[in-house]
């Protein structure tokens, strides 16, 4: 069931399914976030603010206003610690 | 059409008296040798070990904004070697990139590309796309100590046959591999060319033929990173971090003035004064009155004097120079240690609030030693707007170390709630003001984001040569400067011209910031350099009330014109008038207010 990155719990895992159009998308997708990748939540910050992700072992922040817009697939029984 | 450039010239094409604009006199040895990769892969760090030239390196993505230059020789060819700012892609989404799109598309005989070995996937992303561009490139895969420590094992020869170019482990801070990198640099050749659409594919399998991966357990660092960005113990941990800051800064400074340099002028320089002074013609000669200035209660004050040789000195190096050093130590620390991005993390919401978003805490906190390096790196920052904004907010609110110090050095004897009056009024400022420009200009806030660098153990020699440089270029820009303030007020104090000028700004003064007019002078030569104003604002005898206006005044009007030149360069001249328009009007605002504050309250 899909869902957007801002609404995973901490310590979730994920993946992508779809990322935004223009901009914000091009930027992640430099950054090498794109669909079929897998990304764990670390946590969020309070009032808006960014979430950080890790992927491939790197932690990578993201502002909370793209994050509801990347459509992810959260992945039963991957929780990590 | 100018030719390419030879290694004597700037890039972007020689003047036409140079030889190399003759085909026979460009010298065929001169290769010019562009260093591109992903930010924060170590480009900076492999430049300053392949040339000898310093380049500053940091543990964030976005530390060189500009280009470096430096040679190197080898088996009879020079190389000139360019050290590009950052990119992820060459489809720029920020001034850095562009900048680095702009000296790619350039032309060089060699590119080198270097790639961050703990993040193979995302930095072939770049490598391709400058490998379909057909330059000769070789490939410096670098950090490879820090990949293999963290389970990452990657086949060079197999990389080098996927990409058809060839490749060299490096460890950029440690020297490891760049010999080798240096003898090979002749090997260059064009690689592979993989059409756009197909790119992200083919890095799909590159990546997995090449690399393979052990599974790692969660360590400590791993804990500690998680621990930076998380809400609660990330917020207490830069709570410590600035606090801890503030508080080496302080010790660090006070204790090179009150234990080595004030003791070391009063010692060596004063006795030296003393015995220059009749042998100058005594007080009141021209010769005495510029290099020893003027005697308080008859005897030389190194702080108030105000010649040449006593205050010229005593501000830039004795009051000045421990807080820069100071300051400098503790953020080439935090720097390279890798913390700077999680404090963007941790501001973001707060300044999305302002129209930028988190990581423009880099540039704001740059600024705080200096202003320029600080509006150089708003090249971070992903739109003209933003950039606006930042640089504004930089000149108006972020005080430099030179000048802090002087704050410290006029106030802190009078209580600490003066320093802290100045500090929480030039806060609030560039708060209000944030959300006022934030309002005003159109156009929107973009997002934060931002790769953050695991935490790296600074090496020493790191740091102490970053350390080196930072006061190297203060001391070079700052003395001239400070011994032309000086000069120019010493003039100033005896012509009338300074009488008249304080007279017409008078009603301002006195009826908007209650301040005796003869503080316009100072406040005026501010444009030189802050924090000898203040250091002429000192012998006035204000109020310690008028102080705190007087110094929150002069710290925003007028930029330096250090910082004046870098916003006419950045922001072009419209914008440039624009920001200084903002501060005029911002320092008065904040001054009369305060002013009247403090007559409410008193």
């Amino acid at each position: 069931m899909a869902t957007m990155l801002c609404s995973l719990t901490d310590g979730q895992t994920a993946k992508i399914v779809e990322l935004p159009q223009g901009m914000s998308g091009r930027r992640l997708e430099a950054l090498g976030l794109r669909p079929g990748k897998v990304v764990t939540k670390v946590s969020g910050m309070p009032f808006c603010g960014p979430i950080t992700i890790i992927l491939d072992g790197r932690q990578i922040a993201i502002g909370h206003g793209i994050c509801r817009k990347v459509a992810v697939e959260p992945l039963a029984g991957r929780k990590a610690p | 059409m100018l030719p390419k450039g030879c290694a004597n010239c700037p890039p972007g094409g020689c003047p036409r008296k140079c030889p190399c604009s003759t085909p026979e006199g460009r010298s065929t040895e001169d290769k010019k040798v562009l260093l591109v990769g992903n930010p924060n892969v170590g480009k900076s760090a492999l430049f300053t070990r392949l040339t000898g030239v310093h380049a500053f390196s940091s543990n964030y993505p976005g530390t060189t904004v500009g280009f470096t230059e430096g040679n190197l020789r080898f088996e009879g060819v020079r190389y000139r070697l360019i050290d590009v700012p950052g990119a992820y892609t060459l489809e720029p989404t920020n001034e850095a990139e562009e900048v680095a799109r702009r000296i790619i598309e350039e032309g060089a005989d060699i590119v080198v590309i270097t790639l961050d070995a703990t993040a193979l996937e995302r930095n072939l992303n770049l490598a391709l796309q400058v490998l379909e561009m057909g330059y000769s490139s070789v490939v410096a895969l670098n950090m490879v100590d820090e990949a293999r420590h963290e389970g990452i094992n990657i086949d060079i020869a197999a990389l080098e046959r996927e990409l058809g170019v060839p490749v060299v482990a490096t460890v950029a801070v440690t020297g490891q591999g760049i010999s080798e990198l240096i003898s090979r640099l002749g090997e260059a050749r064009p690689g592979i060319a993989v059409p756009g659409a197909d790119r992200w594919a083919r890095i799909g399998e590159i990546a997995a033929s090449v690399q393979t991966m052990e599974h790692r357990h969660h360590t400590v660092r791993d804990r500690i990173e998680d621990l930076s960005v998380h809400p609660g113990w990330g917020a207490l941990l830069g709570v410590f971090a600035v606090l801890g800051s503030f508080a080496a800064v302080r010790i660090i400074g006070e204790g090179l003035i009150d234990y080595l340099l004030d003791p070391m002028f009063n010692g060596l320089f004063m006795p030296v004064f003393e015995w220059l002074g009749p042998l100058l013609g005594g007080e009141g000669s021209f010769l005495f009155r510029t290099l020893i200035g003027m005697l308080i209660n008859g005897e030389i004050d190194p702080e108030l004097s105000f010649g040449l040789l006593t205050t010229g000195l005593y501000v830039p190096l004795v009051m000045v120079l421990p807080y820069v050093v100071a300051f400098y130590a503790v953020l080439s620390f935090l720097e390279d240690v890798g913390y700077l991005p999680r404090f963007a993390v941790l501001f973001d919401a707060l300044l999305h609030r302002v129209g930028l978003h988190g990581f423009a805490i880099v540039p704001n906190l740059l600024g705080l030693g200096c202003n320029v390096p600080g509006i150089m790196a708003t090249r971070i920052l992903d739109s003209p707007r933003e950039r606006f904004i930042a640089s504004t907010l930089i000149s108006v609110a972020i005080p430099c170390a030179g000048l802090q110090a002087m704050i410290i050095g006029a106030l802190g004897d009078l209580g600490g709630r003066y320093v802290l009056a100045v500090y929480a009024t030039l806060f609030a400022s560039w708060v209000i003001l944030g959300r006022i420009l934030h309002r005003l200009l159109p156009g929107y806030s973009p997002e934060l984001v931002v790769e953050i660098p695991p935490y790296r153990m600074p090496a020493f020699k790191g740091i102490a040569m970053k350390l080196w440089f930072r006061i190297r270029g203060f001391l070079i820009e700052a003395i001239p400067m400070v011994l032309v303030g000086v000069f120019v007020a010493n003039l100033l104090s005896t012509s009338a011209l300074m009488d008249s000028v304080s007279a017409f700004l008078s009603p301002l003064f006195r009826g908007i910031l209650g301040l005796p007019p003869e503080t316009a002078g100072p406040i005026l030569l501010g444009f030189l350099r802050k924090d000898i104003a203040v250091g002429m604002l000192i012998p006035m005898g204000l109020q310690p009330n008028q102080m705190v206006v007087a110094v929150v005044t002069l710290a925003m009007t007028f930029p330096c014109i250090a910082t004046f030149i870098v916003l006419l360069r950045e922001l072009g001249l419209a914008d440039m008038l624009r920001s200084v328009g903002i501060m005029l009007l911002t320092a008065l605002t904040a001054g009369g207010i305060l002013n009247a504050l403090f007559a409410l309250v008193s």
